[in-house]
């Protein structure tokens, strides 16, 4: 409950919180909802608590085109109440994920880009960053980089962001075509994800195009479940019920690692409620996208 | 080690404190400046007995270091008033006159429907019913059930918290204004800043 | 009760009393005003133990990592280095002085002689969590990294957390006076009689099942704030649901009188019993502010607060009903082994004895036995935990039931009716020695099952293909048992302070007995001044849990209000000069009832209630009367009154995932007079919710190396209100003949009943399964489903 001594500072621009982190054992604080619950188990005892507050630069949600395709950048410190309220188009699986974190008093402190910089494994908007293909931008002493988000989070707190770096931005491609979609069985107890898929497709002359589906709450990274996407490609968007539900029988195959399980909900029943809230996320990402099929065309 | 200068206004009055970097809100506004109101019920964020407004928002005070609060506004269920944001009490001052406790109608009607017991998730309660009815005037108890998981209440069963909630929703109403409701005002400009 | 018409209310509804010569009758009772303690919490005025003694010092406490270890040695060294640490003790510095210092052990239960729980471990822990050392500090920032500074050398154990197992031969002994771990046996009701109604009966069907080991978690965590001084000796301000109790048992752990002891219970918030246990807290607390001659605080983090219990439940049974041919019960048959922790505190031996006494819930069997061990294994105490015995028994009935009609074919509901005792038969003596007061039972069953009626069941599978499923449950709960006081002072100025040994800690007591008084008072409830938790201001009294706070406060209050008014009226009689038969009550004192007096005028001849009580302490007595204006009674039952119902659930299961919806909660009870129906009802809600969070998710898991893994509220299972259904609740008016006001407990139905009613309806909805074990977690239904 009482966090371990450690200094503080709070940087007001980018480069000068760079500076602040690269002291050994410096470490960012964005909306704290991870980290302060870490330090005050004293799981976590860094030298340095560098906080993101005062880089307004890093807050707020935009639509920039790059590259000719349109993307919505979302920077980092947004936090997940506001991403809600902003309620862009485009990214219906993130916004359903972001609805789901914690509470509503979580959502007004939590980050979307603390979300995916905590890497914890049953959190929401990793499963809806790597349904959409999003890309995440990151900063350090050596300049600008950008991973995509399924090469992001390495393990149960662990990603590829180095200690003196900063994930300044995520950016979601758009695509007015697709539909999106995130369903998810609630933890009993921590209420984070047991299991959380998001979906994203397109309805393409009628038949399902390019499906992404991921989960979260699995394995200790985000992953895709690639047997449920092969099985989707093609699917008559007309008359979907039995081909979706079949695919998403096949949720597991094909999946890469140890399924996650804990003294409340084991490995077992999160394999078995997978396909079951694989198929609410891909039906729910169907409709939308069935939904706006032609219209904006 | 480090300690810091913070200082913030809670409930209208300003407060200031020398605070290590370690200590959370909720032991400031407790121990340093003793309001006692936000409660103390888990440590992992979880209850919502801690919750605060801060700068206009519920935090759990117990997830937020006391240095973050450093310039910002807070409310504890002591420096409440009224109808929550946006809304109007039906009936207006007449009835906020005859109420001889000086109760808001969310903080009535969690008296009336008998929404506390023991009263220790009741501040985080209250504050975040109208937090929930701010943004949804109208909400069906599900809806209620849902908005009210970060906090947890041991006593009720969460029944009569519901009834509370529902009953202030009967007793709000929206705030005409030309351009809209006001919050949604506020969310276009938190949303779009930047 | 024979002929009595128990009249079935909706929520909300205007009470009727079934029997308006057993109630007190009164204006106020039956009513529900308001509460009056919500005004202070709903604007944040309350005051918990944490909120006091800022500037004190504070204590915590390192705690034991392993389950079961030898304590090789412990390094204070570095801790007491730290700046602000004001001092690092273990059980030496203890031993070392005059204080026991050992949580006492309720010894008459045990068949061992077993040392008492050390404040700090002696020399070796039996559970996760257990106190090793104490640091003081100048605040709990400081004093926590002097608990992580401390360094314990350990000798690790074998573990055994369950406690069908710990009593196998193989398991590690926790105390040498008791090497198969079994601290007690209890033995309730005729075992040959049993076994002969076995060797007779037609159909005999079992069950074996857990009872889920739980964690009370009322959302204040435990904390306690000490002072001493050479004078006044000490003063404890905590979170007690028996101030009386925890002084006592402070008066052994700390070797001192119980007179220069005070203990302060401030508001407290929630209870649930494990506020009524003495805990190494308050202990240390209370010493150490004596040895520092300074104020120490000690409060639990709620990770503290679930390691070191206590815990309630874990039992493992296995039960056995006899029926005849005709369906009708014979023999039940119980064996239970109840896990009492690492340590016998108090309630933790006393347990088998709440628990048996119930096994016949609603029904005439004619013969029970029933054996229970109590076994220590390697985990945090067990204690009385809402409901406290009797959620246990009355699950094995229920579940035991509906085997049976399972296994019959036969209707449950009918199954349970036939068994019914008759409503003519009170007061009625069970096989185990319990004496039911008042009952009539089948009302509210009609009333529970006819909620749920249209409803489809027994697997029947719904438009989305769930299976559906009812259950319900009956039961009993024994209330109100220990002694009670209850004090009416009346003021020379006429103000009235009520006082009873009772705790509130959201019960609304103040409330409660504002109506009790006020109906015997010609003084409105709103005036009279109601105050608990003050050693040094209530006589002695036993406090708040087992819903007992009605029953036996509520009366020795009732009781004090009559005598003070009885000398009331006798004093206003002398002053009008009229016969005290005469004289009746107006809405603040007294007058000559119409044509009593003399003349045509007597209506109007009036004195107030603030006359009399000047009178009363001033000139003006009437000859034999005594001065003052005050009485104190100390009031208990004979017997315990049997509160009762029957709830009704329907669930919905999808079958694929095993997940499932409560559709459909209907509670029926009958608490006799309901003195504040609001009150009740809340009640209800809150031992629904906590029943349901048994049946549903909670539970208390030790890992394999018997670390608790629920350990912090992420790890255990509460419900949050997105977790619960809607709860109706209806009630019937049965007034317990025992007591002047016709009152029964309500305090802890909800969780008696709910289980059982929960796990029925699951069990219905799954075909061909016929029991799943509490939790009833998704996965539990999936796999029942699949095998
Ligand atoms: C009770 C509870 C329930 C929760 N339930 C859910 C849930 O259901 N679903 C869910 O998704 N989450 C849940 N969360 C987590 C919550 O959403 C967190 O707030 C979020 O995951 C982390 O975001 P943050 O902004 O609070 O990050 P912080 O806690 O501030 O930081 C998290 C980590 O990321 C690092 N970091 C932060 N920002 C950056 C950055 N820009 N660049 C590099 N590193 C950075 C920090 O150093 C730290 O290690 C819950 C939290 C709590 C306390
Ligand atoms: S005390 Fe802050 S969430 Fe529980
Ligand atoms: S009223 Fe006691 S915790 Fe809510």
């Amino acid at each position: 409950m009482f966090p371990p001594q450690f200094d503080y500072e709070r940087p007001d621009s980018l480069d000068a919180a760079l500076d602040a982190l690269a002291d050994e054992d410096a470490v960012p604080l964005a909306g704290g909802h991870d980290l302060v619950p870490m330090l005050k188990a004293r799981e976590r005892t860094p030298g340095t608590v560098v906080d993101l507050g005062g880089l307004a630069a890093l807050r707020g949600v935009e639509r920039v085109v790059a590259d000719g395709t349109e993307r919505l950048s979302i920077g980092a410190l947004t936090t997940d109440a506001a991403l809600l309220d902003a309620d862009p188009a485009g990214v219906d699986a993130l916004l359903d994920a972001t609805s789901e974190v914690g509470d509503a008093q979580i959502r007004n402190r939590g980050t979307v880009g603390g979300n995916l910089a905590a890497a914890h494994p049953a959190s929401d908007i990793p499963a809806a960053t790597l349904a959409a293909g999003a890309t995440l931008h990151l900063v350090g002493p050596d300049g600008d980089r950008t991973v995509p988000a399924g090469e992001f989070a390495t393990g149960d707190h662990e990603t590829v962001c180095t200690d003196d770096e900063l994930v300044t931005r995520v950016s979601v491609p758009l695509d007015p075509d697709a539909g999106g979609a995130y369903a998810r069985k609630t933890h009993p107890s921590t209420g984070y994800a047991a299991v959380g898929v998001a979906a994203r497709l397109r309805v393409v002359d009628g038949a399902v195009a390019d499906p992404r589906v991921a989960a979260v709450g699995l394995l200790d990274v985000p992953t895709r479940l690639p047997a449920v996407e092969g099985a989707l490609v093609g699917v008559d968007a007309g008359s979907p019920v039995d081909a979706v539900a079949g695919a998403a029988e096949r949720a597991t195959e094909g999946i890469d690692g140890a399924v996650r399980e804990d003294h409340v909900v084991s490995a077992g029943q999160r394999c078995a409620v997978l396909p079951e809230y694989t198929e609410r996320a891909v039906s729910a990402a169907l409709a939308r996208a069935v939904g706006r099929e032609g219209v904006v065309a | 080690m480090s300690e810091h200068e913070i200082a913030a206004t809670v409930d209208g009055a300003t407060e200031t404190a020398t605070v290590e970097a370690r200590r959370l809100l909720v032991h400031a506004l407790r121990e340093n400046w003793g309001y006692t109101q936000p409660t103390v019920g888990c440590e992992s964020g979880k209850c919502g007995a801690c919750t605060v407004e801060m700068d206009g928002e519920v935090v759990k005070s117990c997830c937020v270091l006391a240095v973050q609060a450093d310039g910002s506004e807070i409310t504890t269920v002591g420096g409440i008033e009224g109808a929550p944001d946006g809304l109007a009490e039906v009936g207006g001052d007449d009835v906020a006159a005859a109420d001889d406790d000086g109760f808001g109608p969310v903080q009535r009607s969690f008296h009336e429907e008998h929404g506390l017991q023991c009263g220790y998730c009741t501040p985080g309660m209250i504050l975040r019913s109208r937090d929930l009815l701010a943004a949804n005037p109208d909400p069906s108890r599900e809806e209620i059930r849902e908005g009210l998981k970060g906090n947890v209440c041991r006593c009720t069963g969460y029944e009569n918290v519901v009834d509370a909630v529902e009953a202030a929703a009967r007793k709000l109403e929206p705030i005409e204004t030309d351009g809209g409701a006001p919050e949604d005002a506020v969310d276009a400009a938190d949303g779009g800043a930047d | 009760m024979s002929g009595e018409e128990s009249v079935i209310e909706a929520e909300g509804a205007v009470p009727t009393t079934a029997d308006e010569g057993a109630a007190a009758g009164g204006e106020s009772v039956g009513d529900s005003p308001l509460r009056r303690e919500d005004a202070r919490a709903l604007r944040g005025e309350t005051t918990y133990t944490d909120d006091f003694g800022q500037e004190a010092a504070a204590l915590a406490f390192v705690r034991s990592p392993h389950a079961h270890a030898e304590v090789a040695g412990i390094d204070t060294e570095a801790a007491e280095a730290i700046d602000g640490v004001v001092a690092v003790y273990t059980w030496g510095d203890l031993a070392e002085s005059d204080a026991p210092m050992r949580l006492p052990v309720r010894t008459g239960p045990l068949d061992c002689e077993v040392p008492g729980h050390p404040v700090l471990a002696a020399d070796r822990v039996r559970y996760d969590g257990q106190p090793v050392a104490a640091v003081v500090a100048k605040d709990r920032y400081v004093a926590a990294d002097g608990v992580e500074a401390v360094e314990v050398e350990y000798d690790p154990l074998p573990v055994e957390t369950d406690p069908e197992a710990a009593a196998s031969e193989d398991a590690p002994t926790l105390f040498e006076d008791a090497p198969d771990n079994v601290a007690a046996v209890g033995e309730l009701g005729d075992r040959e009689a049993t076994d002969r109604a076995f060797a007779a009966a037609e159909e005999v069907v079992s069950v074996e099942l857990e009872n889920n080991r739980l964690i009370p978690s009322a959302l204040e965590p435990r904390a306690a704030l000490a002072e001493h001084d050479r004078t006044e000796g000490f003063t404890v301000t905590m979170t007690s649901q028996s101030p009386h109790g925890h002084r006592r048992k402070l008066s052994h752990t700390l070797g001192v009188p119980e007179r220069q002891i005070r203990v302060i219970s401030p508001d407290v918030g929630g209870g649930f019993g494990h506020k009524g246990h003495h805990h190494p807290g308050e202990a240390m607390a209370a010493w150490a502010a004596r040895e520092l001659g300074e104020s120490v605080k000690w409060t639990a983090t709620r990770s503290a607060n679930y390691r070191e219990g206590a815990h309630g439940r874990d039992h493992r049974t296995t039960a056995e009903l006899a029926l005849d041919a005709d369906g009708r019960f014979r023999g039940l048959r119980v064996d239970t082994h109840a896990g009492i922790g690492g340590y016998a505190l108090g309630g933790g031996g006393a347990m088998p004895g709440w628990y048996g006494r119930l096994l016949a819930s609603q029904y005439e069997i004619p013969a029970i036995y029933c054996r229970s061990r109590c076994v220590f294994t390697t985990t945090a105490p067990v204690h009385s935990y809402r409901g406290a015995g009797r959620p246990e028994a009355i699950y094995v009935t229920e579940r035991l039931v509906d085997v049976a009609a399972e296994e019959l074919g036969a209707d449950p509901v009918e199954l349970r009716r036939r068994n019914f005792l008759d409503p003519d038969g009170f007061p009625h003596e069970t096989a185990v020695g319990a004496t039911y007061d008042s009952g009539n039972y089948e009302p509210t069953l009609e009333s529970a099952v006819d909620a749920v009626s249209g409803l489809p069941r027994g697997g029947e599978r719904d438009d989305d293909g769930r299976l559906r499923g009812v259950g319900i449950a009956s039961y009993v709960e024994s209330t109100g048992g220990g002694f009670e006081s209850g004090v009416v002072r009346v003021h020379p100025d006429g103000g009235v302070t009520v006082s009873a040994g009772t705790h509130d800690h959201g019960q609304g007591h103040g409330t409660i007995y504002a109506q009790i008084v006020a109906d015997e008072h010609p003084v409105a409830p709103e005036e009279i001044e109601v105050v608990e938790g003050d050693t040094d201001k209530i006589p002695t009294g036993t406090g708040t849990f087992g819903s007992r706070s009605t029953v036996v406060g509520g009366n020795a209050v009732a009781e004090s209000a009559q005598e003070v008014f009885g000398k009331a009226r006798e004093i206003a009689a002398h002053e009008l000069d009229a016969d005290p038969g005469a004289v009746e009550t107006t809405d603040s004192g007294f007058r000559v009832a119409d044509g009593a007096g003399e003349g045509s005028d007597a209506g109007d001849q009036r004195v107030s209630f603030a006359e009399v009580a000047d009178r009363a302490y001033g000139r003006g007595l009437p000859e034999g009367l005594s001065p003052g204006l005050e009485a104190t009674t100390f009031y208990e039952l004979d017997n315990t009154a049997y509160t009762f119902g029957t709830h009704a659930v329907a669930v919905a299961v999808d079958p694929e995932t095993g997940e499932y919806e409560v559709e459909r909660y209907v509670a029926v009870d009958d608490c006799g007079v309901r003195v504040n129906p609001r009150i009740v009802e809340g009640q209800v809600h809150g031992g629904v919710a906590q029943g349901l969070g048994q049946a549903r998710s909670e539970r208390a898991t030790y890992g394999a190396d018997g670390a608790l893994a629920a350990s912090t509220m992420l790890d255990y299972a509460l419900p949050r209100a997105s977790d619960l259904p809607d709860i109706e609740t209806r009630a019937q008016e049965t007034p317990s003949p025992d007591n002047e006001l016709g009152v029964k407990g309500i305090g802890e139905g909800g969780t008696v009943a709910a289980p059982p009613a929960l796990v029925n309806a699951v069990v219905d909805a799954v075909p061909g399964v016929d029991h799943l074990d509490m939790p009833v977690t998704a996965e539990r239904v999936r796999t029942a489903i699949e095998d």
